[in-house]
């Protein structure tokens, strides 16, 4: 961080206005995922799992599906695609690592 | 060539390539040796930490708990990936932008107290010796099955070699090894298991076998489960447990796994050391596709073994009368050798009566109770045997038994001995010690949480897979959120941490010796470990959740009432935030 600080006052600012906006749209898009990531386990997998008892998945139901497979192909997604997302975001704000 | 001599050939081969790459990989340079992971493609790096993080309970152990618990298993499926999730979005990427090697290291800096460092590490140490008394329960059953001795027996050589192989490095940090021990342990985990899913429902691919027809029957390959074990009288195997308190429970299991998960220091560990920000991001995908693999086809094993094991007990169906015990297949006589399958004839027939006691057929049928009792831990490793694969399969299962076991046992060994000698002794209580004296320091460590893994072993708090989920949660209820308040949240001081950790650990570890014993020995604990005999109607393994809360409330409220963090620690949260200016990680000594 003694890097920053020998920045002059005006590159500081600027950068402290975007870093604000890019950890907010960091914070945005992590709480998007983690939604994603609720439903997809504790929310179909278990709690919402009566509610997906009439769709049949092989002598069982989707929530089953969901809570021994389902789930882990979704996180596996989930990881991707934010890591695909948050690598253009760093570097639409200018933070990314040169 | 009998099955012990193959054995011992498959898993020597196995050993000797782990060591040929070490020798290889170790002639490079030594610089390499400390940065093993730089120049390492993302790929690669995923499928090292899949074998450093899939360990004797993921292999050995969770499919057999599965095949038991049936759908309430979902917990360690979901649990030990979706922490994946945590970990890639709110941990690894800043942790690899504040650069330094250990989770202590970044707890003492963030929270600008030698104090908190500290706590972190006692924290540390307490889950992973507790992971490694898990880890010494599947090295006990792998080794006694593939020495053919009684499971005490193997133990105790098990501990021995574990010791030998963390003291020789464990082979840590050295990348090419751990993609050798992932290949061995995924072929070995998905072989038997592709045999298995062709015999039961022509399907080769297992995690799609599970949702097939049964061959023989044409029906669904669950709906012929459910069947089965409910004319056993055990519960439905695709249905929530009915007993109350069972779904809240499954839940805070299954989030004190992933955030048990996101909390583990060995794990983080590997994401510290990755060339840029944005592959950690990348690895932390990686490495779950690799898991993935394993964790796709492992509820389909637990399934058609448990089928497999009625159908051997019960040829004719369920409503014929069981086996034999004369006439019981070889690998009931092999694994009764370890102890971990029991035969009692109670009812002096002389056959094999399997079923789950109180069940209604019981009476009519004249049965004394159950017989036979599989100890969970076997499933994975006596399934090619139960399915009449061939020798070297039998042989290849337990190469990767042990691979998993050795690997993740020798790093969670090498990280308690780091943090003795390193941040406990050097960094708190004897600066001055000469690097002869860590070494030695280190070395007593090592010995030292062995000895009390092997003794704890012999009478485990659970199997393997359940003592490594109270590691969790103790994982859960104090690193993680730590970590979390760190990056996340900047009001977050030095005492908000401390007390927080403090309450979290003191409160999981508590709650846990009060159900499984004190310092887990068996016979001392106030409370049984079951839904409804617990303290708060939660059980053990399902508490890191719980502490987590704990100390998040307690960090925020004491933080909230006590002094504002200092300007150059928020500084420092905001430059950890960005990934611009990511230098390479720094060692701190």
């Amino acid at each position: 961080m003694t890097d920053r600080t020998t920045n002059t006052t005006a590159a500081t600012h600027r950068a402290a206005s975007d870093g604000a906006g890019y950890w907010r749209a960091n914070v945005r898009l992590i709480i998007g995922c983690l939604i994603v990531w609720f439903i997809v386990s504790f929310g179909f997998g278990i709690l919402l799992r009566p509610l997906l008892q009439w769709w049949e998945v092989g002598g069982t139901d989707l929530g089953f599906w969901f809570a021994q497979q389902g789930s882990i192909l979704v996180f596996l997604a989930l990881i991707f695609f934010y890591a695909w997302r948050m690598n253009k975001l760093d570097r639409q704000y200018g933070v990314d690592e040169e | 060539m009998d099955q012990y001599t193959l054995n011992l050939l498959i898993v020597g081969a196995t050993f000797a390539l782990y060591i040929g790459i070490a020798i290889w990989a170790r002639a490079g340079s030594t610089a390499e040796f400390y940065a093993a992971n730089r120049g390492v493609h993302p790929v690669t790096n995923g499928m090292a930490t899949a074998a450093d993080w899939m360990s004797a309970a993921s292999f050995i152990s969770m499919a057999g708990l599965i095949a038991v618990l049936g759908y309430n298993g979902s917990s360690y499926l979901m649990g030990w990936t979706g922490g994946y999730v945590l970990l890639a979005l709110l941990l690894a990427p800043y942790l690899r932008k504040f650069g330094k090697f250990t989770v202590p290291e970044f707890i003492g800096d963030r929270f600008y107290s030698p104090t908190a460092r500290l706590v972190a590490v006692i924290c540390l140490i307490v889950a992973s010796v507790t992971y490694v008394i898990g880890q010494m329960t599947g090295v006990g059953v792998a080794f006694s099955r593939f020495l053919e001795v009684e499971v005490s027996t193997g133990l105790f050589i098990g501990a021995a070699v574990v010791f030998m192989y963390a003291v020789l490095g464990g082979m840590k940090g050295i990348t090419y090894t751990q993609v050798a021990q992932y290949v061995v342990l995924i072929t070995a985990y998905t072989i038997p298991a592709i045999f298995i899913s062709l015999q039961l429902t022509g399907n080769p691919v297992p995690g799609l076998g599970l949702f097939s027809d049964y061959t023989p029957t044409g029906e669904p390959l669950l709906a012929r489960l459910n069947e089965v074990v409910t004319d056993l009288g055990f519960q439905q195997y695709t249905n929530q447990d009915p007993s109350p308190g069972s779904v809240i429970n499954m839940t805070l299991f299954t989030l004190s796994l992933m955030i048990g998960t996101a909390g583990l220091p060995h794990v983080i560990i590997r994401f510290f050391t990755v060339p840029r920000v944005a592959d950690a991001r990348w690895s932390a995908g990686w490495a779950l596709v690799f898991i993935a693999l394993l964790y796709l086809t492992a509820p389909a094993v637990g399934a058609m073994a448990r089928l497999n094991l009625l159908d051997t007990i019960y040829p004719q169906g369920t409503n014929e009368e069981p086996i034999a015990y004369e006439n019981r297949p070889d690998w009931i006589r092999n694994w009764e050798v370890t102890g971990l399958i029991q035969y009692e004839d109670l009812n002096e027939d002389g056959l094999i009566q399997y079923y789950s006691d109180g069940a209604a057929i019981a009476e009519e049928r004249g049965w004394q109770g159950n017989e036979l009792t599989v100890n969970n831990d076997i499933l994975v490793l006596a399934n090619p045997e139960i399915a009449n694969l061939p020798g070297w399969v039998i042989a290849l299962v337990a190469a990767g038994g042990l691979a998993a076991a050795l690997s993740t046992a020798a790093g969670l060994l090498l990280a308690i001995s780091g943090a003795v000698s390193h941040d406990l002794i050097k960094g708190r209580f004897n600066p001055n010690i000469s690097e002869k004296g860590e070494l030695l320091a280190a070395r007593i460590a090592m010995a030292v949480s062995i000895a009390v893994a092997t003794w704890l072993g012999l009478n485990p708090p659970g199997f393997a897979a359940q003592t490594v989920a109270l590691a969790f949660g103790i994982a859960a209820a104090t690193i993680f959120p730590a970590l979390m308040m760190g990056i996340f949240m900047k009001r977050i001081n030095n005492k908000g941490a401390v007390w927080g950790m403090v309450t979290g650990l003191i409160f999981t570890v508590v709650y846990i010796f009060l159900h499984k014993g004190w310092f887990f020995v068996p016979g001392t604990n106030q409370f049984e470990d079951t839904i409804a005999g617990s303290l708060f109607g939660i059980q053990s393994t399902a508490i890191g959740a719980v502490g987590a809360l704990l100390n998040f409330v307690v960090a925020y409220f004491v933080a909230k009432s006590t002094e504002e963090t200092p300007e150059h620690i928020k500084a420092l949260v905001e430059s950890v935030r960005v990934p611009r200016g990511a230098g390479v990680a720094t060692a701190g000594h």
